[in-house]
């Protein structure tokens, strides 16, 4: 009961705290950018707090680092049950440029669970308020995988994943077409 | 007294400044470059823009002589547009798109497979122009698809396949 009444109250004050374990800097500006009058993200009643304790989502920006991999996790276990990660900018989702250097452990995913990711380096004020459109359910997400095939080839050499076993033979499912 | 009114004059001159973004549509400035979007029909799989990312994002993998396959990861893509410049046939435009937020990564993806024209004496053979060209293309390559990492052929040879990542152990 109560946690159904939290799960409808959740959508509608969402209080954001701003982390940034490493990043250079240019997604924190454009954070900030959505919370001035221009953007205005306080009429889908989101609002900035200082302390991960009085947050409901975690906006991540940079990457997780060696040094602020543990900082992150703690920030993001204090945070209170129903929470949301949101992954900014390009470090945060994929590790960023450097993402196979010394002092850099990978994407934010590594250390803390995120539910939505939002590429671009730094992603546009729009693009985030996007993000949390889709977060909120006010749109849907646009973006599917893409898979392009030039040539169907019908041998069974190169498409090992159309082979299947039938009365004990591995059989070429897409033999007939030949 | 007439200083507040004088205020409020000049706050109600100003109207509605904030944008309708969601629920209305924003225009992007001409220039913006977005997501790159690859064309699968145009592509010849030279390999150029795998070379030339400098997040390394676009991986390459021959599955045989005559099939490659070219996977753009765009999670860590810094929308540079590098690979478009360096496209000898076009297949790579910057397109506008910015709204690419998602709750799974693999959304992002897209995935080529590229059909080789190949040397009927020896598989594929071709010469770079120069010495610095011939060091960048690495023939053929073998990048992990499934684990999303670049591997460097010449190395492999002489490092052992580890995996990267560090353990941290958290509290």
């Amino acid at each position: 009961m109560l946690s159904k009444l939290c799960q409808k109250a959740f959508k509608r004050s969402i209080w954001v705290y701003h982390a940034n374990s490493g990043g250079c800097n240019g997604c924190d500006i454009e954070v900030l950018n959505v919370l001035t009058p221009f953007y205005d993200v306080e009429r889908f009643g989101i609002k900035l707090v200082g302390s991960p304790r009085h947050a409901d989502v975690m906006l991540c920006q940079g990457p997780a680092l060696r040094s602020t991999a543990k900082a992150l996790r703690r920030a993001y276990d204090a945070m209170p049950a129903p929470k949301l990660v949101f992954a900014i900018g390009s470090c945060a989702s994929g590790g960023g440029i450097w993402y196979d250097t010394y002092s850099v452990l990978g994407p934010v995913d590594k250390v803390v669970p995120v539910d939505f990711y939002i590429p671009g380096c730094p992603p546009r004020p729009e693009a985030i308020i996007y993000g949390v459109a889709v977060a909120l359910g006010v749109v849907d997400k646009k973006v599917a995988p893409v898979h392009i095939k030039q040539l169907e080839f019908p041998i069974a050499r190169y498409h090992p994943e159309d082979l299947e076993s039938q009365d004990g033979m591995v059989v070429y499912k897409k033999l007939d077409k030949i | 007294m007439i200083s507040k009114l004088r205020e409020a004059i000049i706050c109600l001159k100003a109207g509605k400044v904030t944008l309708g973004y969601p629920f209305a549509a924003e225009p992007v400035p001409g220039r913006f470059r977005g997501r790159p979007i690859f064309d699968g029909q145009r592509c010849i799989g030279c390999g150029g823009c795998a070379n030339n990312c400098p997040a390394r994002e676009i991986l390459m993998s021959d599955v045989c002589q005559e099939v490659r396959v070219i996977k753009y990861l765009g999670q860590r893509c810094t929308f540079c547009g590098r690979c478009a410049d360096v496209c000898p046939e076009h297949a790579i435009t910057m397109s506008q798109e910015f709204e690419t937020a998602t709750n799974d990564k693999k959304d992002l993806q897209q995935e080529m497979e590229i059909f080789m024209g190949t040397c009927q004496r020896c598989g594929r053979c071709f010469t770079n122009p120069g010495p610095l060209e011939q060091l960048m293309m690495k023939g053929y390559r073998s990048d992990n698809l499934e684990a999303a990492r670049w591997i460097y052929k010449s190395r492999s040879y002489l490092v052992p396949e580890t995996d990267p990542d560090i353990t941290i152990e958290f509290d």
